[in-house]
């Protein structure tokens, strides 16, 4: 005897519970039981929680928690492919991006890609100091060998930063103009912003294959885009209303409003989402060195697995220091872009 | 009156709230404005509004803060919807325009000076003067050389490419008042465009203004909690007073005639010889021996300096050389007295 036996009798539910009453398969509390050779009653708890497992004890048609787990997962497979169908071709061009950017980060020759790179951060952060700071920064790199992996680590950033920013400006803008939409969103970011990265890894490993880049795409994006939204709908909510209102008394259409007022008032702070987005990506491009992302992650994974402290370590300072490049790069951009802001 | 009235405001109400509609049964029956708060959580912004502005003069309207006069300027290029009434600009009625022909209107119709300035501050100044021609598409050479000549013209030449946050209070007003001109409106709506600044830039600001509006002749409406500067640039002054007009009228007139207490306590703080003019106080003609001919257009305070503080005369009142009345010095002294007192003194 069951402990809930008695409750689907006082239910008068009995005869529904045995209606098919060939025996379940055993929980693994039975098993437990059976190999204990012990009575499952008498060392059971006095009254034990009311949980799938107990209750199928009782009642046959209450399925075990593992039915509950494979339903999910039947239900996923179930799915999928129909998924597959829609998303595999809306995302393969992010593939042919991360591919041509990782192929021409890494068969230029250093001697192009890396002035290249110095020149570009001098041009959005115009301040000798993190020029310079960046050129020490990819020397030591070279010095170390470990510049191809810090390039490969790079393109993928870039990638899927520029993505980030296309998509999440014109989301930020939607949001700001609709409080519904917005109230829709919030939760969203929320959930993209709280969940553990390794937990929307799981159904991305299913729906994509691991040896397409698009997988650790899809993961950074969906990891670093959300604050590129939230302070683009914030800077432009943030925008003086007499501004606003001085754009409406010369007749400004809708679109002359965005391009005119709303971006340029708000640009110090999409800059700020900007920058968060890239450390969030950077964050992110080492954890998907567990899904094959290559570069810096694939030689701290390395040196989690082997034991390889050296190497470990080694590619860890990397990445600090294209954590610090990209950071000091972003802010000295915005805080140029602040200066042309202050307020009257 | 002959003329259509540039703008006129025809029984405009605005009731600020969620079911605004269903307010003005209320209303129309004679709620105030508290009551129709404490009773039905709705402000009454303006009600029972009738003004007729006309083209090339300058309408203030007045009031303390909270009576309703940022309302009552967005009605007219609907930044703000009535909640009931007519809106006719030019004889059309700007509550039937569609959306982009209200665009229209507001771009070629009216322009707008903000209490705050509002300019772009990443736009160089001569940039923000150019808003209304950028907005509207015109070239680049149109924009900048029309925006140059009114920024020379408000006394800006010079800071066309310095940021707004470079210049003074009263300067950026400048490029608001020079960004408005710009547009090429015959309306030009002024917010309390001058009360964010100091009182001598603000005299500074008046003057500009009366300086453009002669050779201009704009149809100005002017927001402003000042009674000084409401006497010294109004034409027709409009007196709010928690949503409602109280009186409305020429200038002169409301500050000898006071029809409601709440005026006369406004006005009685105003120093009246310097605001009032010997046309509003003169007599009609008679055959008397002057002392002397004085313009009409001359403040007391002028007249009182010339007499030398004698009483006993009387001069002569001429407009254009052509005799039109009689100013006793005795009325003018009178005159000098708000009315209260004066009413006090004719009962005994
Ligand atoms: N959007 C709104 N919602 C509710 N009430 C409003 C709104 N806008 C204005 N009001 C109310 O309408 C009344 C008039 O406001 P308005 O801004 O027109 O006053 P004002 O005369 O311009 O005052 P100030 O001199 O302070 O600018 C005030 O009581 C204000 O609280
Ligand atoms: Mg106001």
């Amino acid at each position: 005897m069951a402990f809930y036996d008695g409750v689907f009798d006082a239910l008068g539910l009995r005869e529904w519970c045995d209606a098919n009453a060939e025996s379940a398969p055993m929980s693994m509390a039975d098993l437990l039981a059976q190999a204990g050779g012990a009575d499952a009653e008498a060392s059971g708890e006095v009254f034990p929680f009311p949980s799938l497992d107990n209750l199928n004890e009782s009642c046959d048609r209450i399925g075990q928690t593992r039915d509950f787990t494979a339903n999910i997962e039947d239900g996923f497979l179930a799915i999928k492919d129909g998924l597959k169908i829609v998303l595999d071709p809306l995302t393969q061009p992010l593939s042919w991006m991360l591919d041509g950017a990782l192929w021409l980060f890494t068969t230029t020759p250093w001697w192009i890609i890396v002035p290249l790179l110095i020149a570009l951060t001098h041009l959005v952060a115009r301040s000798i100091g993190v020029t310079l700071f960046v050129a020490f920064s990819f020397l030591f790199l070279g010095a170390i060998d470990h510049l191809d992996v810090a390039l490969q680590t790079l393109s993928i950033i870039f990638v899927c930063t520029s993505l980030s920013v296309l998509l999440g400006v014109p989301l930020g803008i939607a949001m700001s103009r609709s409080n519904t939409f917005q109230r829709m969103m919030v939760p969203l970011l929320d959930l993209l912003q709280t969940l553990p990265t390794f937990v929307y890894l799981i159904p991305l490993i299913f729906l994509f294959s691991v040896t397409e880049s698009k997988l650790y795409g899809i993961a950074i994006i969906l990891y670093a885009i959300v604050p590129v939204i939230r302070l683009t709908d914030l800077g432009i909510r943030l925008v003086d209303k007499d501004v606003i209102e001085a754009a409406d008394a010369f007749g400004m259409t809708k679109q002359q409003k965005l391009w005119n007022v709303q971006l340029p008032l708000a640009l110090p702070n999409i800059m700020a989402g900007v920058n968060q987005t890239i450390m969030m990506s950077l964050a992110m491009v080492v954890i998907a060195s567990l899904v094959s992302a290559p570069g810096l992650g694939v030689l701290v994974l390395r040196g989690i697995r082997n034991l390889e402290l050296g190497v470990g370590i080694v590619a860890g300072i990397g990445i600090v220091l294209l954590a610090v490049v990209l950071d000091r790069t972003s802010k000295a951009a915005l805080s140029r872009i602040d200066k042309n802001h202050k307020v009257h | 009156m002959t003329d259509m009235p540039k703008i006129r405001l025809r029984d405009l109400y605005k009731v600020f709230g969620p079911n605004d509609a269903a307010m003005m049964a209320h209303v129309r029956a004679g709620m105030g404005k508290e009551a129709l708060l404490a009773e039905h959580g709705h402000v009454l912004g303006l009600q029972d509004i009738n003004v007729d502005m006309q083209a090339g003069e300058i309408t203030v309207v007045m009031g303390l803060s909270g009576s309703g006069k940022s309302t009552l300027i967005r009605h007219l290029n609907r930044l703000i919807e009535p909640t009931a009434g007519e809106i006719l600009l030019d004889g059309e009625n700007v509550m039937e325009l569609s959306q982009d022909a209200l665009r229209e209107a507001r771009r070629t119709k009216m322009s707008m000076v903000f209490q705050k300035f509002a300019l772009l501050p990443h736009r160089t100044v001569l940039q923000n003067t150019a808003t209304a021609l950028q907005v509207q598409g015109a070239d680049k050479a149109t924009q900048e050389a029309e925006a140059s000549k009114w920024l020379e013209r408000v006394g800006l030449k010079g800071y066309e490419q310095r940021y707004p946050s470079q210049l003074s209070g009263g300067m950026q007003q400048r490029v608001g008042i020079a960004r408005a001109l710009t547009a090429g409106t015959d309306i030009m709506l002024m917010d309390e465009a001058f009360s964010a600044l100091d009182p001598l830039i603000r005299t500074d600001m008046q003057d500009l203004l009366l300086e453009l509006q002669v050779e201009l002749q704009k149809t100005i409406v002017f927001i402003t909690h000042d009674l000084d500067e409401a006497l010294k640039l109004a034409d027709h002054l409009v007196i709010l007073k928690d949503g409602a007009i109280v009186q409305q009228g020429e200038p002169q007139h409301i500050l000898l005639n006071p029809s409601d207490p709440y005026i006369e306590e406004f006005v009685s703080d105003i120093n009246r010889a310097r605001v009032l003019r010997v046309r509003s106080v003169m007599g009609p003609m008679t055959d008397e021996g002057f002392a002397g001919d004085v313009e009409a257009d001359q403040t007391l305070e002028q007249l009182i300096a010339r007499s030398g503080g004698d009483t006993s005369h009387c001069y002569r009142v001429v407009e254009d050389g052509v005799p039109v009345g009689v100013l006793d010095m005795k009325d003018l002294v009178k005159a000098l007295v708000p009315r209260v007192s004066s009413a006090e003194t004719s009962v005994k």
